[in-house]
């Protein structure tokens, strides 16, 4: 940030007596308005049309395919859709607390992409305390939502309020106690300095770094689709029992807005994980050009991040809806104390390695792709079968 | 290190300045056209009975309180975290690693102490 403000001084684009501070702030304030409208807004917008036809594919359906290429341009047909919407405020509703609901969930979607890390030297501010603010500025949504649910003054608005206030800040726990072991292992808040850490290949991230972290990046995972509503813990908005949960009351750009920041937060929660336990933007050494190496790397953690947002996408499609004391006994009674054994084990771990076991990360990862293996032949041998008896019993 | 924190500032600025726009742009564009009918509360098509502000299940009011005592707990343990390592390479590791464990284990007794007065149950059974 620093050469670049120099470099533009140099260049004489402002003229000779510009001040350091204003040239600075302009930068600031036009690198982050282009990573806000040249990533953050069309990625939770086309994420919302992949997402369609994701589960499209799932359910054997076609999903949205008449705007533009295989429906590619959905995402701005629905938006020009909601701002043509007549905006209705109920006269029972509080208005003020209304209208600012969307203001603050916005925020809690836009504010994370501060230290979004998305290669060695394209992160807009690397804050040292990277992964507390992170936590800390996602957590704005717990307060948009009860406000929405509790400003609309209608019954499942107030349902679905409370319920997501419940959900989000019970799963934050064990949420935040799963990010303690990569902390004791790195010794740093900063996201840069956590992916430094690990190296490029598997056996370096921390996801295989030893077996607490593996319980870890688990706990970590769901704890965030949890947080951001994702089905299988959509209690909020189940439209079966709640119609649209606190969104009730809310039509037009208010509405969408909602829904563009839960969308857009996929990208945020994979970029926890990606960054924490997957390695982030580490990419093996190939060039000495800088612009080719984070080319690379910007590709790598992408890469990374699109794969979590898809098996969030394929969690979505497959499992049904939890109750809510399952939710809470899920939280409270397993991955609370399980969180915390992990990371008592990893002070342990660390107490006895300083410098990580070299050994523990080979372990794990043959462990890894022994699992996986499992995984994928189950998920063959129950498509085949299902494809088995459509074959023989078409009518059911 | 003061144009780190700027970039929080500049994106609160823009993404309040993007809904701000966008809620303009609906007001230009949409049709407006209320009448009382329309703008009572959904219930599903009926007249709705009474308010919604009403009094709600005072679990969701129990559990609030539990993650008050676990999130101050997080908030604290990260600066600990931080720092271990630091004490584990200078040869403190028994040091800091005790501490840890005091610090966690008066908070898991937190923990253990709602869980056997059955709290962390949605249905709490009352003892005759």
């Amino acid at each position: 940030m620093r050469t670049l403000v120099q470099t533009l001084l140099a260049s004489g684009f402002f003229g000779r007596n510009t001040p350091y501070d204003l040239v600075a702030a302009i930068a600031v304030f036009v690198l982050s308005a282009a990573v806000f409208l040249g990533v953050a807004f069309p990625f939770a917008g086309i994420v919302s049309w992949v997402e369609r036809r994701v589960w499209a594919r799932i359910q054997s359906r076609v999903g949205p395919n008449r705007v533009g290429p295989n429906g590619f341009l959905q995402w701005l047909a629905d938006g020009v859709k909601h701002v043509c919407k007549e905006d209705i405020v109920p006269t029972d509703a509080d208005p003020v607390l209304f209208k600012m609901a969307p203001y603050l969930v916005v925020l809690a979607f836009v504010l994370p992409w501060a230290v979004m890390p998305f290669s060695s030297a394209l992160i807009l501010a690397d804050l040292n305390v990277g992964i507390l603010y992170m936590t800390a500025v996602t957590a704005i949504t717990v307060v948009g939502v009860l406000m929405a649910g509790w400003a609309s003054n209608d019954k499942w608005s107030l349902i679905g309020g409370i319920r997501s206030a419940a959900q989000i800040v019970s799963y934050e726990i064990p949420a935040g106690l799963s990010i303690f072991p990569v902390v004791l292992m790195t010794g740093t808040l900063s996201m840069q300095g956590i992916i430094r850490a690990q190296g490029w290949a598997p056996q370096h991230w921390f996801l295989f770094a030893n077996p607490f972290t593996f319980v870890a990046a688990n706990i970590l995972f769901i704890s965030a689709l949890a947080e951001g509503n994702r089905t299988p813990f959509d209690l909020p908005e189940a439209e079966s029992e709640l119609v649209a949960g606190f969104a009730t009351e809310y039509s037009g750009m208010r509405y969408l807005f909602f829904f563009m920041a839960e969308w857009g937060n996929l990208f945020i929660i994979g970029a926890i994980i990606a960054t924490l336990f997957l390695g982030g933007w580490q990419f093996p050494r190939v060039s000495n050009n800088p612009v080719v190496m984070n080319v690379l790397e910007l590709i790598t953690f992408n890469v990374k991040v699109l794969f979590l947002v898809f098996v969030s996408m394929w969690v979505r499609g497959t499992l049904p809806r939890v109750r809510i004391d399952q939710l809470m006994t899920l939280c409270w009674k397993y991955f609370v104390p399980i969180a915390f054994a992990n990371m008592i084990g990893t002070a342990i771990w660390v107490a006895i390695w300083p410098e990580g076991n070299p050994v523990a990360g080979y372990i794990m990862f043959a462990a890894g792709i022994v699992v996986a293996i499992v995984f994928i032949r189950r998920v063959v041998f129950y498509a085949k079968r299902s494809q088995m008896e459509l074959y023989y019993y078409p009518t059911i | 290190m003061y144009l780190n924190f700027g970039v929080p500032l500049a994106l609160t600025v823009i993404g309040i300045g993007f809904v701000a726009l966008m809620f303009g742009l609906q007001k230009l564009l949409a049709p407006n056209n209320p009448y009382p009918r329309k703008l009572i509360p959904y219930e599903c098509g009926e007249p709705p009975t009474g308010r919604a502000w009403i009094n709600f299940n005072v679990r969701f009011y129990l559990i609030a309180l539990i993650f008050v005592v676990f999130e101050v707990e997080v908030a604290f343990v990260y600066p600990i975290a931080a720092v271990y390592l630091d004490w584990v390479r200078r040869g403190a590791a028994l040091a800091a690693l005790s501490e840890i464990l005091v610090f966690l284990l008066i908070l898991f007794a937190g923990l253990a102490y709602v869980w056997v007065k059955h709290d962390l149950e949605w249905i709490k059974k009352v003892p005759e």
